[in-house]
């Protein structure tokens, strides 16, 4: 790891200011994919400022008919809230997938929508729920947010404060795992409201993607075999790498979309 | 330049000057001594450098000593009290949990968080929980045994 300084404020403008007055500085949440990346020399900013001080980025609340996490809540904050447990289940049963149960007691919910791996879990349950991401400056719709490859719609110096999850009717959440790193080879999460159906793919493409036309047929009927070959034929520029070529990922998008329907309707 | 930390290590208060950049594995292992938690992959995966923090487990070679101001770290060291082994010790050394021993120490440590806050897994469960925690020697069946075993041991005094 190249030197860098280290601030630890307790009060988000302290924090806000330090990366204003020094574009090369980082915020740092968790740490799970920065301090590795700081070792990798992938990354090598000048100061790290550590968000875990800050109480008003903390906390698990019921704002009307939405789930409100504080962005610095750790996976296994969220994995065993009762609140989200109850109100919903499938983003409890998500977090407590990621990784294993040491990096769920570090790792948040900010840190991860905010990194955008490709691979990640949350960027799923944040599109499928249309979840609201809270910044430091503004609202920003779940289905706007992620923009690429580990880019996102946050601007320099803009952090994300909390993340707002609309309750839904009935959601699942199956991903189908690298058997190494749990990463999302490919990731569905599948979310009902009322009649309408949102169904959003991670680990798949470079970013997480919804299956528009599959959730047209699934308003229409729900149930995992209208989800038929032709998703795998209407799928293109997938990732493809040691983990799964790009035609396997198709295949697995069809076959995991269909059990995450599978879930949500025993779920419901 | 160098920040100073204080937290409590194994019940003694430690005080110390270090670089941000120091990981809180090599503050255990070259700071204080403490060369029981391992570095074993070095990127988060293998699980050999498990330390309590607060009560929690976590992978100390990806997170920083400079983090850790006021916390109450527990390593492998501060489990046993005095020559009385703590029953996951026992219980590895009775069930044969390890051959090479590398990874025992983060086996030990994550296990014991699994029975502070689920005092009797089952077999699925303790094989979940030590899903970051990777052994080459045993093929697991043996550190699943001994963690279970520990449970009964301690379930019953």
């Amino acid at each position: 790891m190249r030197a860098f300084d280290y601030r630890r404020p307790a009060a988000l403008a302290e924090a806000l200011a330090l990366l204003d007055a020094d574009p090369e500085a980082a915020p740092l949440a968790g740490g799970m994919t920065l301090i590795p990346t700081l070792k990798q020399r992938l990354a090598g900013p000048s100061m790290l400022v550590d968000l875990s001080g800050i109480a008003a980025l903390k906390g698990i609340a019921r704002e009307g008919g939405a789930i409100r996490l504080g962005a610095m809540t750790t996976h296994a904050e969220v994995s065993g809230s009762s609140l989200v447990r109850k109100a919903i289940p499938a983003l409890a049963a998500l977090a407590e997938g990621i990784g294993d149960p040491h990096v769920r007691n570090r790792g948040t919910i900010g840190g991860s929508v905010a990194n955008a791996d490709p691979a990640a879990d949350y960027p799923a349950a944040v599109v499928a729920l249309n979840a609201t991401v809270i910044t430091s400056r503004r609202d920003i719709a779940g289905d706007d947010f992620f923009t690429g490859l580990f880019e996102t719609a946050l601007q320099p110096g803009e952090l994300i404060t909390a993340l707002g999850f609309p309750i839904p009717d009935a959601a699942a959440y199956v991903k189908f795992p690298n058997p190494a790193s749990r990463y999302a080879t490919v990731g569905v999460f599948v979310a009902r409201f009322g009649g309408e159906v949102r169904m959003a793919v991670t680990g798949a493409a470079a970013s997480v993607f919804r299956l528009i036309v599959t959730e047209a047929a699934l308003e229409q009927r729900f149930s995992p075999d209208v989800i038929g070959e032709e998703v795998e034929a209407a799928l293109d520029a997938l990732n493809a790498d040691g983990h799964a070529p790009a035609d396997y990922r198709a295949h697995l998008v069809a076959v995991i979309a269909r059990r995450a329907v599978a879930a949500c309707l025993s779920a419901s | 330049m160098r920040h100073s930390v204080r937290m409590t290590v194994n019940g003694a208060p430690v005080s110390a000057e270090v670089e941000p950049r120091t990981l809180l594995v090599d503050f255990l292992r070259q700071h204080l001594k403490l060369t029981g938690t391992h570095v074993g992959c070095d990127t988060s995966q293998c699980g050999a450098c498990v330390v309590h923090v607060d009560g929690r487990s976590l992978k100390s070679c990806t997170a920083l000593a400079v983090q850790m101001q006021g916390a109450e770290i527990v390593t492998i060291e501060g489990l046993a009290r005095g020559d009385e082994l703590h029953p996951l010790q026992a219980a590895f050394r009775d069930c044969h949990g390890l051959q090479c021993g590398f990874c025992t120490p983060g086996m030990i440590m994550s296990g014991a968080a699994l029975l502070t806050h689920n005092p009797d897994p089952t077999e699925d469960e303790v094989r979940d929980w030590l899903e970051g925690n990777i052994c080459r020697c045993t093929g697991y069946h043996n550190i699943v045994r001994a963690v279970r075993a520990a449970a009964a041991v301690i379930n019953a005094a």
